[in-house]
């Protein structure tokens, strides 16, 4: 879907982007992580042409980025901003309608596609008249969203859209981010320096320094076969909770007893396998259940569990990972 | 209190007409050339964000420009472009231009870099961010220059009347000149209101909201030319003859007004400053000026006097004029001045004046010059017997008797002599002199009876009938108002005059203002 080559930059006598490499499936989600100042929101812009690129070439849908106008070009691509870039001097609907106005679409066409996305977005319609500045922050930010997605372009660039946010409101809209149908359909490469961000959102993460990609993979690649130390240390902090959240029930399937006695009597709680660690945990803490009752629904089986053997086969599967 | 004393009210309804044209015409002058900088500094401002290394060279000029003072700067317009409304329109766009210029550059510079990237990744064109996302939201700071430029050349529009393009500074220089507070108050009062209204109205649109501003944003071009219509430039009627006169001559019974009343004369006139006209008449922008008898420019520019042969102008015999305290305290000052007494004539005045006006010689050596021809000069003594302040108007005649007179008490009395020359009109340096602040200038019997004494009308027909009797009457006056004593007269009467160039008058067979007018009446 894109593909990115070689691509450089410098500004005066600094590399900020060296010799960059990756392609992004269709429908896929691309995290570009790294700290500040590693080049990860120049790649991003040089997608659109908000920056050139000094060298080799980007590809969407095997077309070069470089044979089109830019204006057209970026019409077509969903732009997401860290401080949303509203127009403070147009109302909400306004806002929304930029895009539909410059492709062209009739008035009846952009309210009916308004409404859908403030609805999809939890907006009440009562905002379509009013001005940026008289929302909250996650309401720009949902608006931000919204008008980069009205004309349901079919990529969507995301420089640190959840970056200006509180750490309550950031959870909220990434539980809404993914359980949105819309984003489900995009391909989306996202810029964040946030790595528990990254490994919630991410299908696949590119992890980048000085201005080059150290590592790319999905998170679990990530977690356990990292390429190097700096991969290693980048990760160290929050290392457990990225290993809870990275982790499935499905993944340690096979390392669960199939026939545990279990002899305290108690309440149990269903888990789906396609659940990772993190959300069981945070259920069982809450709930102090006594049995898991794991399904598989796809093969139709049914494992039932106590939290200790669960988390015997953390380790284990853990262990694995780490001599392999 | 003289019976001509009227109110400030009695004089705004008697002349509430001439009001209301200088009020529209400085309306039209501050909005027309206010509509050419917009014009001309929006896009500038916006060329030199697009082209930030020409940011430099443009504000750097428009800011030396806002430097020149106004003065000067309308100055610099009279070889360029002439007389009349041209240069003055011109000299005020100069000075609006900074303004707005730099309050568009900064405005724009000013919106969030966020916005303009959002409108570009959205895929925007150049020309759409500027005109959907980076004006309107530099708009609240345009609007700020505009408001700037606005009270500026609402300010620097009174001084157009210098230039012969109107407004409300004829009013003001007028009555500067006459001595006549209210009609002083009556220029400066409505366009002290003008700057603050339109400041305020200004500052009204400027908070209006960005919804409401869409409809402003088309009102105002519209209103802008509207109030511009109110200038209607005074054009130059085919083959008419054009007057040039002083807002000094303007106001008096014994100039255009008596002009009126007795010749009956119709001319089309525009007001203009002293420092320009006699050139003017010389480059043929003017044909008929008000000038002074004795002005060095009437050989300079080769105009003649006509005469006035129903002897509207009342003589204008020069004396210096003192304090009489200032002649107790120093009691050898009189016969000192009064040594220059019928020394100088008409043609001696004139030739003197063409000097210093023409050939540019110091008034100082002409002074010196004079004196040491009619053995008069002597060395200067060195004394320290006081000081003795002399006084004189802004022209050069003044300028050479004040030298004669500080040279003569340097060489005659132990006393110390310091100069306030140019001390602009009648009206200062009378209040200069009665104030204490100078001793004593050289004075014109008609300007004392008119301009000062504001004799009635009929007063002025009984004294006027030859030199003797103005001057005893206002010798009489100004003694017993004022404690002023006139000298004697030093000889010369620089009345006014009306002029014309040597040649056209030749041509038209004009000799005397009747004749002048039967021949307006011919056309």
């Amino acid at each position: 879907m894109i593909k990115v080559d070689n691509v450089s930059k410098h500004f005066g006598g600094v590399k900020a982007v060296d010799g960059v490499s990756f392609e992004v499936e269709s429908q896929e989600n691309l995290i570009l992580l790294g700290t500040s100042g590693c080049g990860k929101t120049t790649t991003l812009k040089m997608i659109n042409r908000l920056i050139e690129p000094a060298s080799g070439s980007i590809y969407i849908d095997d077309k070069n980025i470089m044979d089109q106008k830019p204006e057209i070009l970026r019409r077509g691509i969903g732009y997401v901003l860290q401080n949303n870039g509203l127009f403070p001097h147009y109302t909400v609907a306004q806002n929304i309608a930029v895009v539909p106005n410059l492709l062209k679409w009739d008035k009846q066409k952009t309210e009916k596609r308004t409404a859908e996305l403030m609805e999809k977005l939890h907006l009440d319609a009562s905002y379509l008249s009013v001005y940026p500045n008289e929302l909250s922050g996650g309401q720009q930010q949902r608006i931000g969203l919204a008008r980069a997605l009205v004309s349901d372009p079919p990529v969507l660039l995301m420089d640190e859209p959840f970056g200006a946010l509180d750490n309550v409101t950031r959870s909220k809209i990434h539980a809404e981010f993914k359980a949105l149908d819309e984003l489900k359909r995009k391909t989306i490469i996202m810029v964040t320096h946030d790595v528990q961000e990254a490994f919630e959102l991410g299908d696949r993460i590119c992890l980048m320094d000085k201005g080059k990609i150290i590592q790319s993979g999905t998170p679990a690649q990530l977690l356990f076969d990292p390429v190097n130390d700096f991969v290693k240390d980048f990760l160290k902090e929050q290392r457990l909770l990225l290993e809870f959240k990275t982790i499935t029930v499905r993944s340690l399937w096979h390392l669960l007893p199939s026939d545990e006695e279990i002899k305290e009597v108690g309440s149990g709680i269903l888990v789906n396998n396609k659940d990772n660690l993190w959300a069981v945990l945070e259920r069982a803490t809450f709930l102090k259940p006594k049995r898991l009752n794991m399904v598989d629904l796809e093969n139709k089986e049914a494992k039932t569990v106590s939290f200790e053997s669960l988390m015997a086969a953390f380790y284990q599967y853990k262990n694995h990972q780490a001599h392999e | 209190m003289n019976e001509q004393q009227q109110t400030l009210w009695q004089f705004i309804q008697q002349q509430s007409g001439k009001l209301q044209e200088q009020t529209l015409q400085h309306i039209g002058l501050t909005f027309i050339s206010l509509c050419i900088a917009v014009l001309v500094g929006l896009p500038l401002g916006i060329l030199i964000v697009r082209r930030k290394r020409l940011a430099g060279l443009v504000l750097g000029i428009a800011g030396v420009l806002q430097t020149i003072p106004s003065i000067a700067l309308l100055g610099f317009m009279i070889p360029l472009l002439g007389i009349g409304p041209k240069p003055a329109i011109v000299a005020l766009l100069l000075y609006a231009l900074l303004p707005i210029i730099r309050n568009t550059y900064t405005g724009i510079l000013g919106v969030d870099p966020a916005v303009k990237e959002a409108a570009l990744a959205m895929g925007m064109s150049k020309w759409q961010i500027l005109f959907k996302v980076e004006l309107p939201l530099a708009m609240p700071v345009i609007f700020a220059g505009i408001r700037t430029a606005t009270v500026i050349n609402v300010g620097v529009a009174t001084l157009a009347s210098l230039i012969a393009a109107g407004g409300l500074g004829e009013f003001i220089f007028g009555g500067i000149s006459l001595n006549n507070t209210n009609m002083i108050l009556a220029g400066a009062i409505p366009s002290a209101l003008l700057a603050v209204i339109f400041d305020l109205l200004l500052s009204m649109v400027q908070k209006i909201s960005f919804k409401k501003l869409k409809r402003v944003i088309y009102v105002f071009p519209i209103l802008l030319i509207v109030l511009c219509l109110f200038y209607i430039v005074p054009a130059k009627s085919e083959g008419k003859l054009v007057a040039g006169f002083t807002p000094e001559f303007m106001g008096r019974q014994d100039g255009d007004l008596g002009l009126r009343s007795k010749y009956g004369l119709k001319i089309h006139t525009i007001v203009i400053s002293d420092a320009v006209m006699y050139k003017a008449a010389f480059e043929k922008h003017l044909d008929v000026i008000s000038g002074y008898s004795t002005d060095g420019r009437l050989k300079a520019y080769d105009l003649v006097v006509l005469d006035d042969d129903k002897h509207i102008f009342p003589p204008y015999y020069a004396a210096p004029i003192v304090r009489d305290d200032v002649l107790k305290k120093f009691p050898d000052l009189e016969p000192t001045l009064n040594l220059l007494a019928d020394k100088i004539n008409d043609s001696v005045m004139t030739v003197l004046n063409y000097r210093t006006d023409y050939l540019h010689q110091s008034p100082e050596r002409v002074a010196k010059d004079f004196l040491v021809a009619n053995k008069l000069w002597r060395p200067e003594k060195g004394g320290s017997d006081g000081i003795v302040r002399i006084g004189s108007k802004i022209f050069g005649e003044q300028y050479i008797l004040a030298n004669m007179y500080s040279m003569l008490i340097k060489g005659y009395t132990d006393h110390e002599v310091s100069t306030k020359t140019g001390l602009g009109g009648t009206k200062i340096c009378f209040d200069a002199l009665t104030n204490n602040q100078i001793d004593f200038y050289p004075e014109y019997t008609g300007t004392g009876l008119l301009a000062i004494l504001q004799a009635s009308p009929k007063t002025v027909n009984e004294v006027t009938v030859n030199r003797d009797s103005t001057y005893n009457y206002v010798q009489r006056q100004f003694e017993s108002k004022y404690q002023i004593k006139w000298l004697k007269p030093i000889g010369f009467n620089n009345a006014y005059a009306l002029m014309m160039r040597q040649q056209q008058a030749r041509q038209l067979r004009i000799k005397t203002i009747s004749n002048l007018k039967q021949f307006l009446d011919r056309k």
